[in-house]
């Protein structure tokens, strides 16, 4: 049984809907993310499982319980907030703490517990601090073992890493990882960060105005997006506008425009006449110079109009000869070197004839 | 930040206008003299006189006790104004709660003495003061715990539901020792402004009951003498020191006014 | 929140008891006398019964107002306050305005006691900053006139002016002066066209919070001015404590309210057009 369900839920604000009859199951042990941009309602779900709002229509069930008028603080569930939302006027032992008081554990229990807490995110030492001395990451870490300390059914995290310069930000990604196999409770995560949801997660819903799009564990979502919004929302994407020619078991052969006849991967929604795009990733674009001899079945020519340079890897604006851009991908292996074409360079780009996914929207 | 030096002059100029006048009140209570034009020598007659002046007592006696009454009770009323505002949308709640500030006195004194009088057929006296005192104090004190709560990040409150904390529990560990030092600053204030109070209390008092206020009043216009000065250089030092101690409690929450 | 009976029960336990006490002893005193305003003054003073009865006047009459509009000198008194309302807040601006630049110029620690000493002298009882100045002016044979009454006026209303103002321009961006003086505007040019236009909506609630007491005042002028000065406030304390004409007391302080409330709702509209900016 999953440990938690959500049961066609709706939530409405006067005219908007903030969340449009979603239903969706948490396993026990997951680490879960609720993935879209602002204004998709991931945010709203993640109150309303917390308990500070409650759905118009629909019902959220815990462990086989409906959990219906339950106040927050009768839910065996915790949220991490984006604000951290630690009590300026406790100290961090005392943060910490507060669950535990709040469940009326004994005092022995209380102190064993806090300290086994602040040694798992790594700030046995700062328990006597408060926490307007604390930086934004150790901030971060006592919202987590505060949340975690009694350890709930489920953990709910909201943009935790939101505030968090880069660097750090790849770091806690790596602690929130080890910490949720550790301690072996339930995470649901909500961001807006794909990178961060694709790093993270077990499984990933990508939700766009209060529906979800495509539910599925990072690497499928990535490899096989179920639509254009969630290709174009998950990391990069060339579009190229195609009709379908044919369409069978082994493959699809598209019609892209100016590029002429175009091999695809077999698509189950495909019908011939059927209009579309042929969504490729940039790292499945070959790029190579004009005169280099190419095997790939679909490949086409063109001059390089720009690159981006981010040190591992350079993406390379190549425009075609009908005028189509198509964004390349290469590593940059040799040291020193910004870039292996220039700008204006005649090459030739091409990919896999199993490469791409064909999607209607 | 450019430093206008031209800013100086006229600045000091202020405080100057600002403080001589309260200072030549503070140095003529020591003025062996009736009349307060020359000093003709120091000396502390008119403290004595004011220790044995009965009227005077009894008018210290009744500010003391209507302030410390007014200011307890605004400031819970007060408190809970101020939470409600800041956390609900009650139509209605915010016009009734700051307009005894922002209207002139007068018009609160004139309405009360209707009221009491005509209304609930009430002599006038020390209630009547106290619940006139109370009525414009709660605003204050209001207008302080709201700027705080304002200021304060919201989660916070949640994150203490979410943690297992009842509503009376968060409010009793989270909310009240955050909003403490707004609560404290304005029990000092009412404090303060219920001590001073003239206007409103001039037309609620009645016949029976006087205040410092008042008797201060009654003496400027009856005989002047500079025992008057020697009440007002020690209200002075009272209500000095409470607003030093306020502004000590929480910085922000009078700058916070208007 | 989750559950909403409970806190809706949890709203009004917090909003009840001052909601229910200003709404007795504000709102409900507030009513009466707009409708005391609208009776006849009783044989021995105060209001005369509802109830209309033969050979007494009783019931509802609007010779208050007709008394107030038809007799010149209540409107001239009106128009005198507001007057030296007026005449109270510019010089309270222009005195104001200086030392409130220099607080907000000023680094953190000092600004905290600079401030602090604008609000000492609020201290002492009103009253005995009133006496001062009796005490100041007496000799100089400048008790009981005019300029006394604004000169009091200004004294007892002058940190009014200065907290919000100094509390607006702290919030402006140093930045943008620099911008100006960077474009080529002198130090007159910035001052206006910069900084006193954003400094506005400062002005306009120091201006409201010294011309609305200002407006309702009758110690000061009682204490300080002659006969000449009486201000509104005079004549409403007059009809209550003084002929003991409720009713008319009643509609006077019923004017007052009226021309506070257009003042104030003025402010409030400008405010809000200031802040959409």
């Amino acid at each position: 049984m999953p440990l938690l369900e959500i049961r066609n839920v709706t939530r409405r604000f006067g005219a908007l809907t903030a969340i449009d009859n979603i239903t969706l199951a948490i396993e026990a042990g997951e680490f879960f993310t609720l993935l879209g941009p602002s204004g998709c309602g991931k945010t709203t779900l993640l109150r309303m499982i917390a308990g500070f709002d409650a759905p118009d229509a629909g019902s959220i069930w815990l462990d086989g319980r409906d959990l219906a008028d339950k106040p927050p603080e009768q839910r065996p569930v915790h949220t991490v907030f984006q604000s951290y939302a630690l009590f300026p006027h406790m100290s961090v032992a005392s943060n910490v703490a507060f669950p535990l008081q709040m469940a009326k554990k004994p005092p022995a229990e209380i102190a064993a517990k806090v300290k086994q807490a602040l040694e798992e995110v790594h700030l046995a030492d700062k328990g006597a601090s408060y926490p307007h001395e604390l930086s934004g990451g150790q901030k971060q870490r006592v919202a987590l073992a505060r949340a975690l300390v009694n350890r709930p059914r489920m953990l709910l995290l909201d943009e935790p890493l939101g505030a968090l310069d880069a660097k750090l930000r790849e770091q806690m990604e790596i602690e929130l990882i080890s910490l949720q196999r550790d301690v072996g409770i339930t995470f649901v995560f909500v961001t807006h960060a794909q990178p961060e949801a694709l790093a993270l997660s077990h499984r990933i819903a990508v939700m766009r105005d209060g529906r979800v799009e495509q539910m599925d564990a990072p690497s499928r979502i990535y490899g096989f997006p179920a639509n254009r919004f969630v290709a174009d929302f998950i990391g990069n994407c060339n579009m190229l506008p195609a009709t379908v020619v044919e369409a069978n078991a082994h493959g699809l052969r598209l019609a892209a425009g100016a590029l002429g006849e175009v091999a695809a991967p077999p698509a189950e929604r495909a019908r011939p006449g059927q209009a579309g795009v042929l969504a490729i990733r940039p790292e499945q674009v070959h790029i190579v110079a004009a005169n280099a001899a190419q095997e790939l079945k679909n490949h086409f020519a063109g001059r390089v109009r720009d690159f981006l340079y981010i040190g591992d890897v350079t993406t390379y604006v190549v425009e075609l000869e009908n005028g189509t851009r198509i964004e390349a991908l290469l590593a940059n292996s040799a040291p020193g070197r910004a870039r292996f074409f220039e700008v204006d360079e005649p090459v030739k780009v091409a990919w896999r004839h199993d490469a791409g996914i064909f999607l209607v929207d | 930040m450019n430093k206008a030096r031209w800013l100086w002059a006229p600045s000091l100029a202020v405080y100057a206008f600002l403080y001589v006048p309260l200072a030549i009140v503070v140095l003529f209570s020591f003025n062996d003299s009736r009349l307060s034009a020359e000093w003709v020598g120091f000396t502390l007659d008119w403290y004595r006189r004011l220790a044995a002046d009965e009227a005077m007592l009894a008018a210290a006696r009744n500010s003391l006790l209507i302030a410390l009454t007014a200011a307890l009770i605004a400031t819970v009323l007060g408190t809970m104004a101020g939470i409600a505002m800041h956390r609900y949308r009650i139509r209605g709640l915010a016009f009734m709660v700051l307009t005894p500030v922002a209207m002139p006195e007068i018009l609160l004194g004139v309405s009360l003495l209707v009221f009491f009088i005509q209304v609930l057929n009430l002599t006038l006296g020390l209630a009547s003061v106290l619940v006139a005192h109370i009525t414009f104090c709660i605003g204050f004190v209001a207008i302080v715990v709201r700027a705080r709560l304002a200021g304060m990040d919201e989660s916070i409150f949640e994150a203490a539901r979410d943690l297992g904390a009842t509503p009376w529990q968060s409010f009793r560990l989270v909310t009240l020792p955050l909003i403490l030092p707004a609560v404290t600053a304005g029990a000092l204030m009412s404090f303060t402004l219920s001590i001073d109070d003239f206007v409103i209390t001039f037309f609620t008092a009645g016949v029976g009951v006087s205040t410092l206020p008042l008797q201060i009043f009654t003496m400027i216009k009856v005989a002047v003498t500079p025992e008057v000065n020697a009440v007002s250089t020690l209200l002075m030092l009272v209500t000095l020191s409470l607003i030093v101690l306020a502004s000590r409690v929480a910085p922000d929450a009078l700058k916070g006014r208007g | 929140m989750a559950v909403p009976r409970a806190e809706r029960l949890t709203k009004w336990l917090i909003a009840g008891p001052p909601l229910a006490f200003l709404l007795a002893f504000f709102l409900l005193p507030s009513l009466i006398m707009a409708l005391a305003s609208l009776r006849y003054p009783g044989e021995f003073g105060g209001l005369a019964p509802l109830a209309a009865r033969a050979g007494e006047e009783s019931g509802l009459t609007l010779e208050n107002y007709a008394l107030f509009f038809g007799d010149w000198v209540y409107a001239q008194i009106f128009a005198k306050s507001l007057g030296i309302a007026a005449l109270t807040t510019l010089a309270c601006l222009v005195m104001a305005y200086p030392l409130a630049m220099l607080i907000a110029r000023s680094p953190k620690r000092r600004r905290d006691f600079m401030v602090l000493l604008v609000i000492l002298p609020f201290a002492s009882n009103f009253l005995v900053r009133v006496y001062a100045w009796m005490i100041i002016l007496g000799p100089m044979d400048l008790l009981f006139t005019r300029f006394a009454v604004i000169v009091g006026m200004v004294y007892v209303h002058l940190p009014f002016m200065i907290l919000p103002l100094y509390t607006n321009l702290e919030k402006h961006d140093p930045d943008l002066l620099d911008a100006a003086r960077d474009l080529g505007a002198s130090a007159w040019h910035s001052f206006w066209r910069i900084t006193f236009p954003l400094s506005l909506p400062g002005i306009f609630s120091g201006a409201a919070l010294v011309f609305i007491p200002v407006l309702g005042m009758f110690a000061i002028p009682e204490l300080l001015g002659g006969k000449d000065d009486w201000m509104v406030g005079n004549m409403i304390k007059e009809a209550f404590l003084g002929t003991r004409d409720w009713p008319f007391g009643s509609m006077l302080s019923l004017m007052l309210t009226l021309a506070v409330l257009a003042i104030a709702g003025a402010a409030a509209l400008y405010a809000r057009r200031g802040s959409l900016r």
